[in-house]
């Protein structure tokens, strides 16, 4: 059975992060699959366009992940707008590679306090609003890294490993409330994040693709979408790769 | 009836009588986690606010919800 095109009729969901790659994909699919986005980025102003692209009634609410205040602010604008969330899509996120030697305390801060602890705020945000609508779906943008580790991003895997380790921990908890909690754990994406790639490391990293190409922001949307739908209305704690076959 | 006391008896499915000013989070069975967020939601839907997580943690009596209530100028 496919999902059909109204499947997610009448759903309020939030995409952090959804300015641009996984995010904005991710928020097109949903609004595509009938759900009313509200598109998150830091920058006030930066999402109107956006917003009129992706249709379908799509809002902007701007908050830094890394600022509970503002996160907290940004949930509060939902329920007095909605009253409700059914979806949540953790993706905000950032990728700065170092070295264990190089790792400073600054961008280990960066990164946790935006890959980890903004899970976290908006889960636990997101969670409360859920709850009272009677359940929802909660999606987290994880990484291959996160599972299997890569040379030279150690504080990025530490971060997305803690986001799984966060996924499973959550969904036990609030499984009772009925509200579904899983990660997706993507390959290469073809993203802004890789775009900065020497010619000779992006050849390197395609080699070890299985399917032997780079994967589009559009494939990990379509794995996001059916998490937060019904067709998945059984499926939490799950950590599902969407990688090609890659091997790190 | 007072309302702060309907809305938490309301949370720990206690008759009213049993809720006092004194009484404790996690002191009874009645009151832990789950009726803990059961009573945040009575309370932001009544009141019309979302309360900080530091004042879902800091709600540990019903005095002490009474004064964080006041914080959001919700009249407990």
């Amino acid at each position: 059975m496919m999902l059909r095109p109204d499947a997610l009729e009448g759903r309020i969901a939030l995409v952090t992060g959804a300015g641009r790659g996984i995010g904005l994909a991710t928020a097109k699919m949903l609004a595509e699959a009938g759900a009313i986005v509200w598109l998150n980025a830091r920058t006030v102003g930066s999402l109107e366009q956006t917003c009129a692209e992706v249709g379908n009634g799509a809002r902007a609410v701007y908050f830094d992940v890394t600022d509970p205040a503002a996160v907290r602010e940004g949930f509060v604008t939902i329920q007095k707008e909605c009253k409700k969330l059914d979806i949540l899509v953790n993706n905000a996120g950032i990728l700065r590679d170092a070295v264990i030697e190089m790792a400073s305390v600054e961008l280990m801060d960066d990164i946790w306090r935006t890959n980890l602890r903004g899970v976290l705020l908006c889960a636990q945000y997101g969670a409360r609003l859920m709850a009272r609508a009677g359940g929802g779906s909660i999606v987290n943008v994880a990484s291959i890294i996160g599972r299997f580790g890569n040379s030279g991003q150690v504080v990025y895997g530490a971060s997305k490993a803690g986001v799984i380790g966060a996924t499973l921990s959550l969904s036990k908890e609030l499984a009772a409330r009925q509200i579904r909690v899983n990660a997706v754990a993507p390959g290469v994406i073809d993203t802004d994040m890789i775009a900065d790639l020497p010619a000779e490391k992006r050849e390197k990293l395609l080699g070890s693709i299985g399917m032997g190409r780079v994967g589009a922001a559009e494939d990990v949307a379509k794995l996001i979408t059916f998490l937060a739908s019904d067709m998945a209305n059984y499926v939490t704690g799950q950590v599902v790769g969407v990688d090609g076959g890659l091997v790190v | 009836m007072d309302k702060l006391v309907e809305i938490v008896a309301k949370s720990l499915m206690l008759p009213a009588e049993k809720i006092t000013e004194e009484l404790k989070y996690n002191s009874i069975p009645e009151w832990d986690s789950v009726a803990h967020m059961a009573l945040v939601t009575e309370l932001e839907d009544a009141y019309g606010i979302m309360l900080e997580t530091d004042d879902i943690v800091g709600m540990s009596s019903v005095a002490k919800i009474r004064e964080i209530l006041s914080k959001y100028d919700a009249a407990a």
